[in-house]
């Protein structure tokens, strides 16, 4: 097991650098904007200030020997200033991580508490109304655009008025006590978890209905259903402790899917999360933030893939990472 | 008993004689969501290609006098004609000074029939004929025969033409339905584009890794895993950022469709490479390599043809990512550029709830993204039925 998380960080180290690179390159080397254009037009800055601020922070020197001093910052746990904001990037960064996290995760509670039940029911009445209404929900939320969908429920929401119109807090929300800031977030949350959660639902719903469908056509069913227990037990006893097992691959696949959605949504609803604040950084071709922001997605992903791999081995014994 | 046999004997050899394509090309027949989303993609894909035809305006006529004007078309009916004729009246707005709220007048002092194949502004069928005929348009007016006296004087027509908005108006008075028919080329051909390339390079990496397995197996395979691991959203807005955020809307489009595709290869050339894997081992294959065909040969002629059903089918399912990743981008501003129409950067006004409200029809593009995602799955779904009954190009969805 140890091996293999080590492998698999293994396979991650090169690929942030190249994701890293290529980021890198392209905004030095193809774009080459000038980090410093916000001093220049400000006529109080002196040329003196200017070139102290380029010796500071390495802009006279070669780009590859910036890539490799940024690489080092790293290593000391700095990642980089953002001369736009003037500020560091990783306050700014560590801000937004966990409003993309809370999107994601309940994003994610919300698919598979949607799709294993709806799963099952399809596949237990297969063919019959339910198992048509509820597979033509499920390729429904494949099929809308989160954003459109979410502009939708927007929609609907101004005309009727009940939940918060998009962001993550109330105005007033420094002065509220413990329980309605609790509540208030929640109010901003319920939106975007409907949304990402139905378009996540569908697929896990249909790969459930398969698994179910193949593990109730199994002998070890149809030995519990000749014992005389009942429907239920046989159901959410014997046959789903198995049909659950493959979902759990996906786990991995589904929360990286989660997490490059919710960049868009964040987008739509105006989430301070860290895909709002990458399109913030792009439209403002503020470099260290893009490298930043690229890196720490970068390894969101891969322990959100880790996570996924750890659940897989604890649940089936079958499988031994070694 | 006799008889039922001979019938199902008779069936089955006239099943028999049909190749698995033409079996395949009948149970899609059969398929009514998916002949369904065919012939929808058909009139989508028509619209695009004819769009300057089939669009009143081009996409950035604009009159300004007109923003955000509703849908409008009226009908009437024409003594001893059975059907009622369409038309519209000139309309303008003035805000309401208490709430701020647009308030729209009609000149209902003549009326502007819509016509089939009216004038309008020039441009070129399918850019070669010079015609500036349009599939619909607004007639000669009729005076109204009781006209009705208004407290407002009209603008004169010259200011203020009149316009036809069946889908009505975005925000610099320029038809919805115009710029939807324009925003169709984008959307449509962006998905065939990209799934090309992908096609390309999923074909020849997987087709490679798995006809030559071992360790150019194992560097691809590890190659295929990191770029599936890439966070694709934040990859593309990195790599957009490099780029001027204004650049001509050609120059836009060709680096989407590069930089989704490069994205969007890996998963593709992993399904490739386990169809390579099985088929490597077919005796046809083997009988290739005793005749002395080389292995560049081989994969070409001999084991990516017996892919391509699966490949296609795969492609088709693909395409609504693209077309979802270009309206996704240009929707907040870092796709395709406004003049030009897109039904993502349609979309873009209506991130503005109050715009929503006001006006839901600038929600419009998103019904028609929505239209081309579920087709292109449905007809995917049909083909998969139709032509893979095994199931092998069923994958961990991602």
């Amino acid at each position: 097991m140890l091996t293999h998380i080590l492998r698999r960080i293994l396979i991650a180290v090169p690929l942030l650098l190249a994701m890293s690179f290529v980021t890198f390159i392209f905004m030095t080397v193809v774009y080459r904007g000038d980090p410093l254009a916000q001093y220049r037009l400000d006529p109080t800055t002196s040329e003196e200030s200017l070139n102290r601020l380029k010796k500071q922070y390495h802009l006279d020197r070669p780009p590859i020997v910036r890539y490799f001093l940024w690489l080092g910052g790293i290593l000391r746990g700095d990642l980089g200033f953002s001369l736009h904001q003037k500020q560091h990037v990783w306050p700014i960064i560590r801000s937004r991580i966990g409003p993309t996290l809370l999107l994601s995760l309940s994003a994610m509670c919300c698919a598979w508490l949607l799709a294993v039940p709806l799963g099952i029911q399809c596949a237990v009445h297969q063919g019959k109304f339910r198992d048509r209404f509820f597979s033509f929900l499920a390729f429904l939320g494949m099929a809308v655009p989160s954003f459109f969908f979410a502009l939708l429920l927007l929609w609907g929401i101004s005309v009727v008025g009940v939940l918060p119109l998009g962001g993550y807090q109330s105005p007033q929300f420094d002065s509220f006590s413990f329980g309605r800031k609790v509540a208030d977030i929640a109010a901003h949350l319920i939106l975007p978890t409907l949304v990402l959660g139905f378009g996540a639902m569908g697929g896990l719903q249909r790969i459930m209905r398969g698994n179910m469908l193949e593990v109730l056509r199994s002998q070890y069913v149809t030995t519990a259903r000749a014992k005389g227990l009942s429907e239920t037990r046989v159901v959410y006893w014997h046959a789903l402790r198995t049909a659950i097992n493959p979902m759990i691959t996906i786990f991995g696949y589904e929360l990286s899917g989660l997490l490059s959605g919710a960049a868009l949504m964040e987008i739509v609803i105006n989430w301070p999360g860290l895909g709002n604040l990458m399109l913030a950084a792009v439209r403002a071709q503020d470099q260290p933030l893009v490298m930043g922001n690229m890196l720490i997605s970068g390894v969101l992903l891969i322990l959100g893939n880790l996570v996924a791999d750890i659940l897989l081995a604890l649940s089936d014994p079958r499988i031994s990472y070694s | 008993m006799s008889a039922a046999a001979t019938a199902r004997g008779q069936s089955i050899a006239g099943v028999q004689g049909l190749s698995p394509f033409r079996l395949g090309l009948r149970r899609l027949r059969r398929n009514r969501a998916a002949m369904a989303a065919a012939s929808i993609l058909v009139l989508l894909f028509t619209i695009a290609v004819f769009a300057d035809f089939i669009a009143p305006y081009t996409y950035d006529s604009e009159v300004r006098d007109t923003s955000y004007a509703p849908p409008q078309l009226r009908w009437s009916r024409v003594p001893g004609q059975w059907l009622p004729r369409p038309f519209v009246y000139r309309r303008w707005y003035d805000f309401d000074p208490e709430t701020n709220e647009r308030r729209w007048y009609e000149d209902r002092s003549r009326r502007y029939p819509v016509v089939l194949f009216a004038r309008g502004e020039e441009h070129r069928l399918l850019g070669v004929f010079r015609t500036d005929r349009h599939l619909v348009g607004l007639g000669a007016p009729i005076p109204e025969p009781v006209p009705l006296t208004t407290k407002i004087e009209a603008p004169d027509e010259e200011q203020l033409p009149p316009r036809l908005y069946f889908f009505g108006a975005d925000a610099r008075g320029r038809c919805i339905f115009s710029r939807l028919c324009y925003g169709a080329r984008i959307s449509m051909s962006i998905g065939l584009i990209g799934s090309a390339i992908t096609f390309l390079l999923g074909m020849l990496i997987g087709g490679v890794s798995g006809f030559y397995g071992g360790k150019v197996d194992l560097v691809i395979q590890r190659l295929c895993e990191m770029v599936m691991m890439i966070p694709g959203f934040y990859l593309m807005l990195a790599l957009r950022s490099a780029l001027p955020l204004h650049l001509p809307a050609t120059q836009v489009y060709l680096l989407l469709v590069v930089i989704m595709s490069f994205i969007g290869w890996a998963g593709f050339a992993r399904v490739v490479r386990g169809l390579v894997l099985s088929i490597r081992s077919r005796e046809y294959v083997l009988a290739a390599e005793a005749l002395g065909a080389s292995h560049p040969r081989i994969i070409l002629r001999h084991v990516l043809p017996n892919t391509l059903s699966y490949a296609i089918i795969s492609l088709t399912m693909a395409i609504p990512g693209y077309i979802l990743g270009e309206s996704g981008l240009s929707m907040i501003g870092l796709g395709i550029q406004d003049p030009e129409a897109s039904w993502g950067n349609m979309l873009s006004e209506a991130m503005a709830i109050q715009q929503i409200k006001d006006h839901p029809w600038v929600l419009l593009p998103g019904l028609f993204i929505f239209l081309a995602v579920v087709a292109f799955n449905m007809l995917g779904d049909g083909l998969r039925d139709a032509f893979d009954p095994q199931g092998l190009t069923r994958q961990v969805p991602t």
